[in-house]
Formats: C-alpha cells, sequence, structure tokens
C-alpha cells in the first residue's frame, strides 16, 4: 500500500529531504513577500481612502529624495535573496544529477507506455523496480520512441527519457516502502498508464525476491550481451588477436580515442550505442569505414546487452563476460 | 468604409494619407515600418539557419559531401545576378526619388528579369537535385556511409533555398507593381515610400542569398 | 435665416462638435457609419480593436468550455468520463486555444488598438490598413483552427514536441500548426504597428517620458512580438514538413535531434508568456495611477522595468528544460538569468505597491481587478522563482504545481487585467457605464474561484501528480475536486460581465468623458470618441498622472 501524506510527498531519500529543505526556504520567502504586499496593499487601501471625489493623491517620489534609495533596496534585496535561493538550488541539482561512483547501473528502456528495467545482473523487470534500501542505483535511460520521463515523486527527481542518447537517473533510498513511478513527459494516448512502482527493501527481504520466483512477468526473449557479440557476428572484426580491421575493445571503455577527422571522444555508453548504429561518422584513426550499420537490425534493449558487455570486457582476457557493472 | 475621412480638403493631398499630419512623419513612418519588418524576416530565417548551424556542427563531413553535390558555378552565377538586380533596384528607387519614373520602371522591370533569371536557374538545380535523387523524403538516395545526414543537409538545402525563393517571387510581384506605378508617375520626390520600401524589401532578400551562398555552397572548398 | 446659393456651406470638420441633450456627443466612431462593410473593410483602429473584441470572446468561450470538461473529468481518479484520446484533445486544444488565440492578443489587440492611438494623441496607428489585415490574419488562423477542432484537433500538449508530435500521431497537426502560423503574423504584424507608431505618431510635446506607462508596456510587449514570433512561425513549418514528409529534422533515427525542437519552441514561447502579462501589468499602472488619483511611483523604473523584461525574458528558455537532457551547466547558466528576469516584476509591484501610500484611493471595480491582479501575479511570480530553481524544478517539473503556476499569472494576472481594462475604459469605448454591484460582485466571484481552482494544483503537484493525466492515483482526489468545484465558481464569475456588458450597451446610463477622474488624452475627448478621436488635436505639455493638489479634476462627474 502506497503511504499518502497530506502536503509533502513521501520523502525516500537523503537529496529529497534537501529538496524538502530547500523547497521549505523557497516557500518562507513567498509567504513572507506575499504576506507583506498583501497586507500594505490592504492596510493602504483602508487608510487612503478616497474622501471625496476629487481628492487626489499625494506625489511622494519627486519630492522625497529618498525614493531612489528605496528603489535600489528593493531591487537589491530580492536579487540578493534569489542569488542564494539559485546557487543553493544549484547544489540540489548537482546532488540530483551527480550519481556517485561504485553505483549500481541499472538500465532502464521506456517505450510507448511501458518501462522496461534490467538489473545489472540481467533481470528483467517491467513497469516495477526492486531495489535495497542504503543502495546507491544508477539507472542509465533511453526510449525507444517518444521523449518519456522517468519521475518519482519520492525521490524528487525528474530526468527525461530520450530517443536519440542515454540519460541518467539516480538515488538512494534511506527508507523501505512502495512508491509511485510515474511518465513525467506527455508521450500519448496511455501516458497516464505509463506508471509503476519502486519497491524499496531490507536487505534480507530484498535476498528473498532475489532467490524466489521473479516478482511480475519479466520480458522474455533478449539474449545476452556475449550471445549478441556473436550472434550479429561482432566477433569477427573485433578480436583482441588480430587488429588489422577492426579496433580491439578490451579495455575500450572509458578511455579516449582518436578518429579519422582528427577529433577525439571518450568512449562511453552513448559512443558504443553511435558505433553500432552509425558506425561511419566517427571511425577510429588508422582504420577503414568498413562495419556495416546495425540500424534497424537492432532493438534498444539488445543495445543495451551489447553495450554492457563492451563495458565488461577487460583488458588481459576474452574470457567469459562479467556479469553487469 | 472611411466614415467621416476622404471629404474635403483632401483632394490636393491625395499622397497624404489622413492620420499623418505632414509628408515627413509618413515618409519615416514608412522607413521604420520596413526596417522593422526585415528584422522580423530575419528571426525568421533566423530559425532554420540556427537548425543548420547545430546539425552543421554535429555532421561535419556529411555536410561537406552534401554541399559537394551542389552546382557552385550555376550558385556563383545566381549570386552575381543577385547582386546586379540590387543595383538595377537601387537605381530604380534613385530614378523615382529624383521623379524618373519612366527611367525607375525601366530599371524596375530590367530588376524583375534578374530575378527571374535567378529563379529559372534554381528550378534547373532543384531540376537536377530531383534527377540525382537528393530531394530529402522516401526518394533521396547517396551512396555513403552517412546518407542520413547527407539528408539532412539537403533538407536545410531545400528549406532555406526554397523560403528564400518564396520570398523572390513576392519580391518579382511587387516590383511589377511598384514598376507599373512608377510608370504612370505615381511616384515623388514628396512620396516614393511604396517604392523605397520595396527596395529595402529586394536588398534584404539579396542580403539572404549572400549568406545562403557561402554556408550552402562553399562547405571544405578551400 | 435662409442660405442663398452665394453663401457657400462651410466645409464640414472632420469630427463633429455637437452634443446631445444628455451630454453625450451627436456622432462618433460607433455610428459614423452603418452596416457589415462599414465594419468588416474599416481602417479605424477602434472598430477594429471591437472586431477583436468579438473573435476573442469566442475563443475564450470555447477554451473555457475545454477547461470546464477537464475540471469535470479529474473530479474522479479514474478516467471514466471520457477515452483518454478525447482528453489528450481536450487539454491540448485548450492549451493551444487559450494561449495563441486569446491570450496573447487580447489586451493588445482589443485595448492596445483602441487606446494608443489616443493616449498618444494620434488619429490613429500607423498602418491602418496593416492594422485590418491583422484581423483578418487571425481570423483566417482562427478558422483553420476551428477546422481542425471540429474534426477531432490535436493530441500533443501544446507545446508540441517532437517526436511525438512528428511520428506519432495522426491527428490534425498540419492544420492546427498553420492555424498557429497564420495567427503568428497577425501577431508580428500587430507588434510592428505598435512600434512604429509609438515611435513615430505622438502628438507635439508628447516625449517619452510623458507617455502613459500603458504604452510602454505595450511598446515591450511589441518587441517581443516582433522577434520571438518569427522563430516559432519557422519552427512549426518545419513540424509540419516532418509531419508530413519525416525527412529527419527533428527525426533521431534519421539523425535529427528532437531537443532541438524544445529549444527552437521555448525561444518564442518563453518571451510569448510576457506579451502576456506585460499589457497587463501595462493596464493594472494606469488602474492604480487613476484609483488612487496620483502618479505611479518611480515611473522611470516602472518604464524601464517593462523593458527589461522583455529583453530578458529572450535568454531565459531553457529553464523549460532543466530536465529535458542538457548538460546540468546549461541548467546553470539558465536558472541565474531566470532569477534575473524576476528583479524587474518584484520592481513593479513594489512600485504599484508605494503608489498606495498616501494616495487618494477609492474602491471602484477596475481597482479591484488591479489589486486582485497584484496579490495573484505576486504569488505566480514567486512561484516561477520556485520553478526557477534548479533543485525545485527538478521534482515539480511537468507537475500540477507547473500548471498553478502559470495559471496564477496568466489567469490571476493576465486576465484579470484584461477584465480590469475592459471594466475601466469600457465607458470610453461604448459610451456607457455598466451596473457597479454587479461588477464588484464579479470580481470578488472571479477572485475566490480562481484561488479555490489554482491553489490546490501547487499542493498537487508538489506531491508529484503529472500533468496531462486523464487519470491519476485516488489520493489525489480531494484536492482535484476542490479545485474543479473553484472552477465552477470561476466559470460563473466570467459569465457575469458577459451579461452585464451586453445589458449595459442598451441600458446602461451614457458615460461623460472622464467618469473616473483619469489623467491622460483618451479621457479628454468624448465616450465614445470621434472618428479620428480628438476635435483638435491635442499638444502635451505635462508629465503623465499629473494631479494638481487641491484642483478639481476635470469630468469627475460621476454617474
Amino acid at each position: 500500500m502506497i503511504p499518502s501524506s497530506p502536503l509533502l510527498p513521501d520523502q525516500a531519500s537523503d537529496v529529497a529531504r534537501s529538496v524538502d529543505h530547500l523547497m521549505l526556504f523557497a516557500l518562507s520567502g513567498l509567504v513572507f513577500f506575499s504576506a507583506l504586499i498583501a497586507t500594505l496593499v490592504l492596510v493602504f487601501m483602508v487608510k487612503y481612502r478616497r474622501k471625496s471625489s476629487d481628492q487626489v493623491g499625494i506625489d511622494i517620489y519627486e519630492t522625497n529624495p529618498k525614493s531612489h534609495v528605496l528603489e535600489l533596496v528593493w531591487s537589491v534585496i530580492p536579487l540578493s535573496l534569489l542569488l542564494v535561493l539559485f546557487g543553493w538550488g544549484t547544489k540540489v541539482f548537482f546532488e540530483q544529477n551527480r550519481p556517485p561512483a561504485g553505483a549500481a547501473q541499472y538500465w532502464v528502456t521506456g517505450r510507448q507506455w511501458m518501462w522496461k528495467i534490467q538489473h545489472p545482473d540481467g533481470r528483467r523487470e517491467i513497469n516495477e523496480l526492486h531495489v535495497p534500501v542504503g543502495r546507491a542505483v544508477q539507472l542509465k535511460m533511453i526510449s525507444e520512441d517518444v521523449i518519456h520521463d522517468f519521475f518519482v515523486p519520492a525521490f524528487r527527481i525528474h530526468v527525461d527519457v530520450l530517443p536519440s542518447r542515454y540519460t541518467t537517473y539516480w538515488f538512494k533510498a534511506n527508507r523501505t516502502g512502495t512508491f509511485h513511478l510515474f511518465c513525467g513527459q506527455y508521450c500519448g494516448v496511455e501516458h497516464s498508464k505509463m506508471v509503476g512502482r519502486i519497491v524499496v527493501m531490507e536487505p534480507r527481504a530484498y535476498e528473498a525476491w532475489l532467490a524466489g520466483e521473479k516478482t511480475g512477468p519479466s520480458a522474455a526473449g533478449v539474449a545476452s550481451g556475449d550471445e549478441l557479440f556473436v550472434a550479429k557476428s561482432c566477433n569477427t572484426c573485433h578480436r583482441p588477436d588480430s587488429a588489422a580491421r577492426a579496433p580491439i575493445l578490451n579495455g575500450i571503455f572509458g578511455t579516449q580515442v582518436s578518429f579519422n577527422d582528427g577529433t577525439k571522444a571518450v568512449v562511453n555508453d552513448d559512443y558504443i550505442r553511435e558505433s553500432i548504429l552509425n558506425p561511419a561518422v566517427k571511425v577510429v584513426s588508422g582504420y577503414q569505414p568498413v562495419m556495416p550499420t546495425f540500424k534497424g537490425q537492432i532493438s534498444e534493449e539488445e543495445l543495451i546487452q551489447l553495450v554492457n558487455y563492451v563495458k565488461s570486457l577487460k583488458a588481459a582476457s576474452l574470457a567469459a563476460p562479467e556479469a553487469g557493472q | 468604409m472611411s466614415e467621416g475621412h476622404g471629404s474635403g480638403g483632401h483632394g490636393a493631398r491625395a499622397d497624404l494619407a489622413h492620420h499623418f499630419d505632414s509628408y515627413e512623419q509618413q515618409k519615416d513612418t514608412a522607413t521604420l515600418g520596413m526596417w522593422t519588418f526585415l528584422v522580423t524576416e530575419i528571426l525568421f530565417f533566423g530559425g532554420l539557419f540556427a537548425a543548420y548551424g547545430v546539425y552543421r556542427a554535429s555532421f561535419p563531413a556529411a555536410f561537406r559531401a552534401g554541399s559537394h553535390e551542389l552546382d557552385i558555378a550555376l550558385g556563383g552565377f545566381n549570386t552575381v545576378v543577385l547582386i546586379a538586380s540590387s543595383l538595377t533596384m537601387a537605381l530604380a528607387v534613385r530614378g523615382g526619388q529624383t521623379g524618373k519614373g519612366k527611367l525607375a520602371a525601366a530599371l524596375l522591370g530590367l530588376t524583375m528579369v534578374l530575378g527571374t533569371v535567378f529563379l529559372v536557374v534554381k528550378g534547373f538545380e532543384y531540376h537536377h537535385k530531383f534527377v540525382e535523387h537528393h530531394v530529402p523524403g522516401p526518394t533521396f538516395h547517396f551512396e555513403g556511409p552517412e546518407a542520413n545526414h547527407v539528408q539532412m543537409f539537403f533538407v536545410l538545402y531545400f528549406a532555406l533555398t526554397s523560403l528564400h525563393a518564396l520570398h523572390m517571387v513576392i519580391g518579382i510581384l511587387l516590383v511589377g507593381y511598384v514598376a507599373k506605378r512608377a510608370w504612370s508617375g505615381a511616384y515623388t520626390p514628396r512620396n516614393y515610400n511604396f517604392l523605397e520600401g520595396t527596395g529595402l524589401y529586394w536588398h534584404f532578400v539579396d542580403l539572404v542569398w549572400i549568406f545562403l551562398f557561402p554556408l550552402l555552397y562553399l562547405i571544405g572548398r578551400h | 435665416m435662409t442660405t442663398t446659393p452665394s453663401e457657400a456651406p462651410a466645409p464640414p470638420t472632420t469630427a463633429p462638435a455637437a452634443t446631445l441633450p444628455d451630454g453625450s456627443p451627436r456622432t462618433h466612431y460607433l455610428n459614423a457609419a452603418y452596416g457589415l462593410k462599414s465594419w468588416l473593410l474599416t481602417r479605424d483602429h477602434k472598430r477594429i480593436a471591437l472586431l477583436y473584441l468579438f473573435s476573442v470572446t469566442v475563443f475564450f468561450a470555447l477554451g473555457g468550455l475545454m477547461a470546464v470538461l477537464i475540471r469535470m473529468e479529474l473530479v474522479t481518479p479514474q478516467g471514466d468520463l471520457f477515452q483518454p484520446d478525447t482528453y489528450n484533445r481536450l487539454f491540448t486544444m485548450h492549451g493551444v486555444i487559450m494561449v495563441f488565440f486569446f491570450l496573447i492578443p487580447s489586451i493588445p489587440a482589443v485595448l492596445g488598438n483602441f487606446l494608443i492611438p489616443l493616449m498618444i494623441g494620434a488619429k490613429d496607428l500607423a498602418f491602418p490598413r496593416i492594422n485590418l489585415f491583422s484581423w483578418y490574419l487571425y481570423t483566417v488562423g482562427g478558422l483553420f483552427t476551428l477546422w481542425a477542432l471540429l474534426h477531432g484537433g490535436v493530441d500533443t500538449g501544446w507545446t508540441f514536441y517532437t517526436p511525438l508530435s512528428t511520428n506519432y500521431v495522426t491527428t490534425a497537426v498540419v492544420t492546427v500548426g498553420l492555424g498557429v502560423f497564420i495567427t503568428g503574423f497577425s501577431s508580428i504584424l500587430t507588434g510592428l504597428n505598435f512600434v512604429v507608431t509609438i515611435h513615430r505618431m505622438r502628438a507635439p510635446g508628447m516625449t517619452w517620458f510623458r507617455l502613459p506607462l500603458f504604452v510602454w508596456g505595450h511598446y515591450a510587449t511589441s518587441l517581443i512580438m516582433i522577434l520571438g514570433t518569427p522563430v516559432v512561425a519557422i519552427t512549426i513549418l518545419l513540424v509540419a514538413v516532418e509531419h508530413v514528409f519525416h525527412v529527419g529534422i527533428f527525426d533521431p533515427k534519421l539523425g535529427g535531434d528532437p531537443v532541438l525542437f524544445q529549444h527552437l519552441f521555448w525561444f518564442y514561447s518563453h518571451p510569448a508568456v510576457y506579451i502576456m502579462v506585460l499589457p497587463a501589468m501595462a493596464v493594472v499602472s494606469e488602474l492604480v495611477a487613476t484609483f488612487a488619483h496620483k502618479p505611479i511611483f518611480g515611473y522611470k523604473f516602472v518604464a524601464f522595468a517593462s523593458i527589461g523584461i522583455a529583453v530578458l525574458g529572450f535568454f531565459v528558455w531553457g529553464h523549460h528544460m532543466f530536465v529535458a537532457g542538457q548538460s546540468i551547466y546549461a541548467g546553470v547558466v539558465f536558472s541565474v538569468l531566470s532569477m534575473l528576469v524576476a528583479v524587474p516584476s518584484a520592481i513593479k509591484v513594489f512600485n504599484w505597491t508605494a503608489t498606495l501610500y498616501k494616495g487618494s484611493i477609492s474602491w471602484d471595480t477596475p481597482m479591484l481587478y488591479a489589486l486582485g491582479f497584484i496579490g495573484l501575479f505576486t504569488i505566480g511570480g514567486l512561484t516561477g522563482v520556485m520553478l526557477a530553481t534548479l533543485g525545485i524544478d527538478a521534482h515539480v517539473h511537468d507537475t500540477y504545481f507547473v500548471i498553478a503556476h502559470f495559471h496564477y499569472i496568466m489567469v490571476g494576472g493576465a486576465i484579470m487585467g484584461y477584465l480590469g481594462g475592459l471594466h475601466f475604459w469600457w465607458p470610453k469605448i461604448t459610451g456607457r457605464m455598466y451596473p457597479v454591484f454587479w461588477s464588484k460582485l464579479s470580481a470578488i466571484v472571479v477572485f475566490v474561484g480562481f484561488n479555490v481552482t489554482f491553489f490546490p494544483q501547487f499542493i498537487l503537484g508538489y506531491l508529484g501528480m503529472p500533468r496531462r493525466y486523464h487519470s491519476y492515483p485516488p489520493e489525489f482526489q480531494v484536492l482535484n475536486v476542490m479545485s474543479s468545484a473553484g472552477a465552477t465558481v470561476l466559470g460563473l464569475g466570467y459569465l457575469m460581465p458577459l451579461v452585464y456588458f451586453l445589458w449595459s450597451l442598451r441600458y446602461g446610463p451614457k458615460a461623460p468623458s472622464n467618469p473616473w477622474g483619469a489623467t491622460g488624452l483618451e479621457w479628454q475627448t468624448t465616450s465614445p470618441p470621434p472618428v479620428l478621436n480628438f476635435e483638435t488635436p491635442p499638444i502635451v505639455t505635462a508629465p503623465p498622472y499629473t494631479y494638481p493638489a487641491g484642483a478639481p479634476i476635470p469630468g469627475v462627474d460621476r454617474v
């Protein structure tokens, strides 16, 4: 049962608490200034009520040399408060968007109108995500069609899910419970139904869940990364022994590569995905653009498996790929 | 329609609109109006230029490849034609300003001819693109690994040049209209506002081409 | 005395000087000519303003009807009143109609058109025929949109995000897009007309710093209309081309960037909100000065603040995209700039409040609307500041918090400014007064109904209820029911002026030239004004809002 709260949603992470504090600061400013203006206006309205139809008001601006000072004061004070709010908001935003190192790497594929979530160990869920409490979780997300948005009010974060590249969501739940997951970017007819649950569990309960039957249906039929690497014949060129035709992938993730046109890039998730879909755009220097494109022949979920697989290839060996991370 | 307007006293000043107090005010208003309109046109084309800038920065090689498919000789010829037409236009406005209506009309006619030449050449270029399957859409075909990005170049090429061509067509019609008016002596040193406004518009359309030509035709040619 | 043939009658003057026994003018712009042609082919800015008044009222009614249907659906958590598809079309068309066909034109096209020439002492706008053409463009664009509405409308959201709008819907995107595109040119030409008019058509002695703040506000608005609208026009064209031909402009499968659409769209659509609010602020300045019978405190600051808002407003569009996948550093830049744009608005609110100090304040209906504006705009603006705060926006982006924020500004702000202006200048425009009791009552009903409708939505948004949701979790129901109840009251509040304004046209007492004891050139001519606005062209010698102390105010015979 998802608990309800009158004015604030569940606060399920430290970041959520930061956001609430920030909001309360802003809110108190709002209440103060609104009340100030409202009070002044109402008091003046009554105190200076017109007594006769041709009574005029007293122009204090021109006659009072302090007028300009007043203008300055009520420009500078709000500006200063706004800049404080800006600074604090930026700090919280960086917390919201910078996952810590060592966060567990999950994958999310959004499509009209469902969420497909993959655990580091390959386990898959639809519209639900079970996680242990106290563990930093990073979600790499992509859409198969239109722009969606991954929104968990309890964590106080939205991140759009784009069809062109990966975006990152992260959280570290600090209490157990079940929390709403909403799609936060209008995505078509059943947008309101693209909802789910984040289930945060005590470690023991989580172990039990992992060991037992998978709760909820799991998507079937997506091969693992190493299987795909062979099935799509990637291994015919990308081999650690003959380096002639294609760059060696072992250990390549996270390093910087140079291209034929002189530019450089760091090998990350987006780069690997782009290289499979549009191999001729960025060709590593010293190689010919002979890699065929797999656009239209590979789904976003298969791409995720391959990205994971390449990430897992360590420099020394082409032994059985490590699971996850 | 003009309730209360046009009655009494206006016969001698038919070329001064009722809501103006002087010819100078009328002229200044017309000029400011046309300049303001041209600013809106800059922003109108600006959106396309922004899209062009973004995609060119993303796909430099593909844009170079697409640019090479354009005929630089024809593009260069068109540039010269348009600049010449701006010259004839400027001279025509000068003619109207000095009361030489018939001279102005002839120069305006020449401007129309040059503008039409531009459009005809453009038509040939579009036809080439059609024949070579470079028109974006289901018939697009390009040999090479970055076909999609080359298609993006052509999307922007057609969007920019067809928007420009549309402005040219409107311009030619306008020039035709003012040529007829100039011939019948409508423009005097006191009021040649519509002629001058048309001239400003024409120069602007020319200027847009001056930007389009290097951006579309000259990428990567040293 | 009989005239002989040799005594030619004097040439007719351009405006009649005769008055009727009750003091009202014999001939004025409304009765100078009759017939449909005299309206549909008019060049008189005052008649064109009334043509717009008719059109925007029709669209407001349509958009309002959709709002009623939306709120009815949201009374229950399940989507049980409409199919999801229908609901999506309802909120999309509500947004498109309200933004493009009501809020953006309303004050400038109705009040601006009517008043700017009067306020600067001119006979008309700089380009009367272009003014009429603007109305026709608006109407044609509106007809396109109505046609699309009758054929099911569009279901993309008024924001038309790609690739949903280009590749995933089959609704009338092109038709609605064309409608908005055409109406956009109406906006551009109106802005152009205002800018040139204000520069070139001011009466002798009307220097820039003697202009009423209404004119300054509309000048700033016109800058935005001119510079911003063309960009959204070309963007909509690109969306239409992409929707039909699928060439890849915004389609990632073909190398396009869907986020580029968002940049291009918001580059206009953020400044657009200032097109909606600056005219309302311009009205409020006039109302506060008049109903406090004194000059606005800090006139120059208010004038420059208007320009400041217009200029700064062009640099903040990225605050709609904090979570759109752009770099967090881009977010930082847009956040701080958005904070800056709040400052000139704050200056205005403080200046209006300071104007009330030692004023001579009357509680007439227009003043009630002005006060409502000040309060609601303050709240709405401060929630905007909250949205500009990155850490908060990451949570409330695309929730009901955003909806509440912009309705506070657009409805609590812009519409109240529009209604206040209509109530203020109605006597001038129509020559009639409306019933005082009913007008004050409706102001209160609107204010109460508005707050009950939209305040709960702030809470709903922070609780996490996303926008554009047809059905929602049950724990959100109570607040939704409150909001819908308020909407009923608000709707009633909007119907009331329709009734008594129409009543006043026939039965309202005739209005004097200056029923409110206001300054400003428009009050120095008859109600309604003559065709060419002034019997003799005015010459200005005094600053605006000059209320000589102790002297009687001209024309203050209250009805």
